[in-house]
Order: structure tokens, then sequence, then C-alpha cells
């Protein structure tokens, strides 16, 4: 794709938006590995321990995993909302969208706080006494979920963060409607952050 | 410059409508992947889980992320990327299938 090249306050300032998103999309590849990893992991273990990856998948709340999974794919929505608005020059319309993905986010990290404290306080936690008491399947199975719904949750609160700086850009016109690209930049990420609970939802809460 | 736009630039970007739509698609896939895990097919209901979490990442990947709309090359890596995953899922299994 072309370059294209925009005449601000008198200097010509160079920009290939596609270049920009493609680097976006390579770093979403080496996220696809990092998580591909272990749902492989994931997926020769629950091969090996079927009978008790399916016990053990009894103990997690399925609906604070629905109900996350409606949250995430609203935030998904809302931040896909912000970049059109932002395009069509609605700046306060497109930074209310930002704000409300933030919001969405937070919604999502209160419920993951809610049930990990829930299962710690039932003592199931890595190393835990009562943990170690059940088969070697149910410990893999809570191993990793603690380290993969965890490694998400992590990229829930970068996700938060990379949001926030594009909603002070775009409070402060860095990021207007002829310059998006970061903002689109913190999209892909949460879209990203977005489809790896997609796939953990079913797998972790769902085969019980 | 409004006056010259390069023209692969967003020029259709999906409206506020698409982009309803698909939530609402994807909400409704949600939905269904509950009930037939509450159904209970076993190895089927994990089957149904892993179809439709690939439909609702092909449309979050297509719609939300604009494949739709970019250059095809962002297809051709995104392929590139799928294959050597499922490469690596396969052999995997030819391995762990008989231990």
């Amino acid at each position: 794709m072309s370059t294209s090249a925009e005449h601000v306050e008198g200097h010509m300032e160079h920009r290939d938006d596609v270049a920009s998103r493609m680097g976006v999309w390579l770093f979403l590849f080496t996220e696809l590995l990092l998580f591909g990893g272990m749902f492989l992991v994931f997926a020769v273990y629950k091969y090996i321990h079927y009978d008790e990856f399916h016990l053990a998948a009894k103990e997690l709340n399925s609906s604070i995993g629905a109900l996350n999974t409606i949250i995430l794919l609203t935030s998904s929505l809302t931040i896909a909302l912000s970049i059109t608005a932002l395009q069509q020059g609605k700046k306060m319309l497109s930074i209310y969208l930002q704000v409300l993905t933030i919001v969405f986010a937070f919604g999502f990290m209160i419920n993951k706080y809610v049930e990990w404290s829930s299962k710690i306080s039932h003592g199931i936690y890595p190393g835990s006494e009562e943990l170690l008491a059940k088969t070697s399947g149910e410990i893999l199975f809570f191993g990793l979920y603690y380290v993969m719904t965890g490694l998400h949750a992590l990229h829930v609160i970068i996700g938060v963060i990379l949001i926030a700086f594009m909603t002070y850009g775009t409070i402060k016109n860095t990021i207007n409607s002829d310059k998006y690209v970061r903002l689109e930049a913190a999209g892909l990420y949460w879209h990203l952050v977005d489809v790896i609970w997609i796939f953990l939802f079913p797998l972790f809460y769902l085969i019980a | 410059m409004s006056d010259h736009h390069s023209p692969e630039e967003h020029s259709h970007h999906p409206s506020y409508g698409t982009y309803i739509v698909i939530w609402l698609a994807l909400l409704g896939l949600t939905a269904l992947t509950v009930a037939v895990a509450g159904i209970s097919f076993g190895n089927l209901a994990v089957f149904v889980a892993l179809i439709v979490a690939t439909i609702k990442s092909y449309l979050v990947v297509t719609i939300f992320m604009h494949i739709k709309i970019e250059s095809k090359v962002f297809t051709y890596f995104i392929f590139a990327a799928l294959f050597f995953f499922v490469v690596s899922l396969i052999l995997l299994f030819a391995d762990y299938r008989y231990l």
C-alpha cells in the first residue's frame, strides 16, 4: 500500500497506516504462539486425564464465565464502534465508547476477582493441601486454569492501560478523525483478548 | 487533507448497524454453546463448542478486526500463522495417540 503523506503544520509527515496495522498483526501472531502453546498443553492433558478434567471443571462457576463472555464481547463492540465514531468526526461519542470499553474491562476483572477468591477460599489454589490431595488430572486442570486465565487477565489489564492512553490522545486531539491508527492498534489488541477468551470459556467452563 | 484521501484507506468501514448485528450474532452463538453444554453430549459437546468458538473468532477477526476490508496480505499471513499452529497440534497428537 502506498504511503500517505499529510501536510501537518507546514511539514510533511510520512505515514503508512497499513504497515502500522501489519506490525500489530505480527505481534498478535506471537500472542497466538504464546496462548496456542498453552492450548496444546491443555489439549494433551485433557486427552490423557479425560474424566478428571471433567470432574475438576464442575468446580468452576459457568454463570460467571458466561457473564464475562458477554462483557468481553460487548467491550469488543464498543471499541470497534469508537473507531467508526472517530472516523466520522464524532470525537465525544468515540471517547464515551472508549471509556465504556474500559468500564466493561473493569467489570470483567471484578468478576474474575470474585471467581478466583471463591476458589481460593475453598482451598483450591496452586500448591494448596486441598488441591494436592486431589488426582493429578485435577491438579493439572487447576494449574492450567490459573495460568491461562491469569495470563489472559494480565492481557485485559494491559489492554485497559493501552485504551486509556488512546482515550487521553483522543481528548488531546493527537488521535483524531484523520489520524487514528493507534486507536486501531489498541482495538486490534483488545479484539485478540476477546478471541482468546472465546476459546478459554468453553474449554474450561463448559466441559463439565 | 480531506480533498485527497487515499482511496484504499477505510473508505468502506462497517457501519454501526453491521457491528451491532455481528455483536448480536456473537451473543446468540454464546447462548448456543452454553445450551449445548447444558444438554451435554460428552465429546460431541466439546466438538460443538470448538466449532462455535471458531465461528465466533471468524466473525471477530473479519468484521471487528477489519480483515474483510484489509489488504489480502493480512489474510495470507493469518493462514500462515494458523497453518503452523495446526501442524504443531497434529504432530503433538500423533505422538500422544500411541503412548
